[in-house]
């Protein structure tokens, strides 16, 4: 109802403005409240440059801590000897039989070597710590060697071994030499030796290929990453080729066609559920059903990415049902204007607008199940594994279980290998939360 | 509060001879809410029909009726008699696919695809599979920009984006688009209020050309627009179906007291 006195008061005088606020008053007035305004929006501004930086400067800290620790594990120290391949010892019945010589004693002909090198050092116990200078992987090195050359055999070669951990721990100033020797892991006649060998150039660094080319070791120096990488690959692998086709059907589903009702509902708060739940569970689950029902095996990364793709699906599942929800719907009612069935309007026009955000929540999903080591200790992809896993059935570890089983073990030398597989699962992740970024941009429509 | 008034009969001429479209008694609810109520209307062949009447008076409504894109709205529920030519749209033989191929809709807003101007207009023709090869395609596009007008500005970027236009051609390309599957009604809901008045004239033209070879059916808040392109005009209220008249008899001597109401500005 119109008020029907409305507009009758015009009779009766108001006051102007001025009068009630004299226009000094109003201009002082006015310039007190913008100064406050100022104000508040240059301590809004700095806070928000404040905490910039401090997540910066614990982001330095961070990477400056990792890096300054790790990257000494991209390089590896090796000692040079001259090396007899003595045949009684190589091949004694002289039949250059591969599986025999594989079984020859190699490390004899390292002894010698070293023997030669420092004919003064007489005592047992003295010899038996000159030869652990040499990384007892070493042997390995002289048998292939030997088996895929036989000529080889009867004459001395100068040959790049690899040293021993503390040896290469030495050489990277990770020992103190000034502390006495009794606190310290390589004794004196140990550095002696070393100090004599580096005199004569027979000690070099170089790139570290065992770190990136081999599995899992006992012995530092020959422990990689490799294992750990491949066991990541099939794990992932196994993950995206069943949460990403099953997560995207479930979105356009329960977005496109699925009616609203209970159900539905009931779905909906699941999923949102489902992705709260602590990893751990998916890995207790996975054991319980995977291992012990179905009878897969322990260990393998097949598992593991049956149970990660648990753990992403609904990632997967919100993060796509947002990118198809946020398709304007003019898009929808103009395919279906047209005479595009629901289904064609949906592969069309409603899917390829999507893409960008649901390849996104996608790529994040699979950060995610990278970075994911709790349920995979559940099942067993925790065993200490040396061979490189071949196919999705081998038994695999994964690369941040790996960093947790070298943070744990004792040799000092492991140190730097966490952080470099740290290194090398920061590299991973960024690597694909760039390629998230990439494809968004690409991708990116505007209406 | 104005309880129950009694809207009575249609006033004006509802029935045409030999008409594209017929509406029997059509009733439209949201859920529990009516928005149209007891309509009969004919939409005769080679015609542009004015829809007008205040906003939220069931226009719209009606009006996605026609090609039946109320279907995609959950709540919605339709019921009475729609034929086109012959065929009962709303009957179980009919598919709402080829449907939409005879009556076209043209929305408030353009609505491009992000995709090029060529694969737009392509689109309709190509999921109805009316091209056999590109050649007969190619002739399909260029004759349908050109029958909405835009052919000259875009011939040379055919395959730049078409979300890259102005806002005028881009509503003239969405009716390209529409055009593209030969349909016989095209039905446009307020086609021109998101535009500027140079680019509302060319539509309008445009309206006015398109009627030789298709029925309009034009919902508009503008009476000037209705005036100028329309030769019948319907004036919805409340949902109800008010009056019906030839445009200049609906603008100059109005029957209904509502309609001439509306025409004069005393409420909109
Ligand atoms: N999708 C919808 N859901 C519920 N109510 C709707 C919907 N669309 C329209 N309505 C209602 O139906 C009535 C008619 O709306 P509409 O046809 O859009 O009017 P007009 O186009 O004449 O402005 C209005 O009361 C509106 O609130
Ligand atoms: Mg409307």
């Amino acid at each position: 109802m119109i008020d029907s006195t409305a507009g009758k008061n015009t009779n009766k005088t108001l006051k102007s403005f001025n009068d009630i606020l004299p226009v000094e008053e109003k201009t002082r007035r006015l310039n007190a409240q913008l100064k406050k305004r100022h104000r508040k929006e240059m301590r809004f501004q700095m806070y928000g440059v404040i905490s910039l930086l401090l997540g910066f400067l614990f982001l330095v800290v961070f990477f400056n801590s990792i890096i300054s620790k790790g990257y000494t594990a991209f390089q590896q120290t090796f000692i040079s000897l001259d090396i007899e391949f003595v045949e009684d010892i190589v091949d004694p019945k002289g039949n250059r039989d591969a599986k025999e010589m594989l079984r020859s004693d190699y490390s004899k002909l390292i002894k010698d070597a070293l023997k030669k090198e420092f004919p003064s050092v007489k005592k047992r116990k003295d010899r038996k710590a000159l030869n652990k200078l040499i990384s007892s992987g070493a042997v390995y090195k002289l048998a292939d060697l030997v088996i895929e050359s036989p000529e080889l055999i009867g004459t001395t070669q100068t040959l790049w071994l690899a040293s021993d951990d503390e040896i290469d721990l030495l050489m990277k100033g990770h020992i103190d030499r000034n502390l006495p020797e009794s606190e310290r892991r390589v004794k004196d006649n140990s550095i002696t030796w070393v100090d004599e060998l580096v005199a004569q150039d027979r000690v070099v660094k170089r790139f570290n290929h065992t770190f990136f080319n081999s599995g899992d070791s006992r012995e530092p120096e020959q422990a990689g990453i490799m294992g750990a990488i491949k066991g990541s690959f099939y794990v992932l692998l196994v993950t995206i080729l069943l949460s990403f086709p099953i997560g995207l059907a479930a979105a356009v589903y329960l977005e496109e066609f699925a009616p609203k009702n209970r159900i539905t509902d009931v779905i909906e708060v699941n999923i949102n559920n489902l992705a709260a739940v602590p990893s751990i569970v998916y890995g207790l689950l996975g054991l319980a059903v995977f291992i012990n029902f179905f009878g897969l095996p322990r260990s393998a990364a097949v598992v593991g990415g049956l149970v990660l793709s648990l753990r992403t699906l609904p990632t997967i599942i919100i993060a796509s049902r947002a990118a198809i929800k946020a398709v304007p719907p003019s898009i929808r009612s103009a395919a279906l204007g047209v005479g595009a069935s629901e289904m064609q309007t949906v592969y069309h026009h409603v899917l390829p607008a999507a893409l960008p955000g649901i390849l996104t929540g996608t790529i994040i999903g699979m950060a995610q199940a990278l970075g994911e080591t709790a349920p995979l200790l559940m099942i067993g992809m925790v065993a200490f594994i040396v061979d490189i896993p071949q196919s999705a059935m081998d038994p695999a570890t994964a690369l941040p279980v790996q960093i947790y089983l070298w943070a744990d073990s004792p040799e000092r030398a492991f140190v730097e290998k966490t952080s470099a597989a740290i290194m090398v699962l920061l590299a991973f992740l960024t690597v694909m939360n760039l390629f998230a970024v990439y494809l968004r941009k690409r991708y990116e429509r505007r209406w | 509060m104005q309880d129950k008034i009694e809207y009575g009969k249609t006033v004006g001429d509802v029935f045409v001879e030999n008409p594209r479209m017929s509406v029997r008694g059509a009733n439209v609810y949201y859920a529990d809410k009516q928005a149209i109520h007891d309509v009969d209307l004919d939409i005769a062949k080679n015609q542009v029909i004015a829809m007008i009447g205040p906003s939220g008076c069931g226009k719209s409504t009606f009006l996605r009726c026609l090609n039946r894109m109320n279907d995609t709205i959950d709540i919605c529920r339709v019921s009475g008699e729609f034929k086109l030519d012959q065929d009962n749209i709303y009957s179980k033989e009919i598919d709402v696919v080829p449907l939409r191929a005879r009556v076209g809709i043209v929305f408030q807003k353009p609505n491009p695809f992000p995709k090029s101007i060529y694969d737009n207009v392509a689109y309709g023709p190509r999921i109805h599979g009316l091209a056999k090869n590109k050649v007969e395609l190619d002739e399909i596009v260029e004759n349908s920009l050109q029958k909405a007008g835009l052919f000259d500005e875009v011939k040379d970027r055919l395959h730049e984006s078409g979300t890259g236009l102005s806002g005028g051609q881009q509503q003239r390309l969405c009716i390209a688009r529409t055009i593209a599957v030969g349909p016989e009604v095209i039905l446009m809901d307020e086609p021109c209020s998101a535009l500027d008045p140079i680019a509302t004239a060319k539509i309008e033209n445009l309206i006015d050309e398109l009627r030789e070879n298709f029925t309009i059916v034009i919902v508009t808040h503008s009476m000037q627009q209705a005036a100028r392109v329309s030769q019948r005009t319907a004036y919805f209220h409340m949902g109800h179906l008010i009056e019906v008249n030839d445009t200049e008899k609906v603008f100059t001597n109005p029957e209904h007291k509502l309609t001439e109401d509306y025409i004069t500005g005393r409420f909109g």
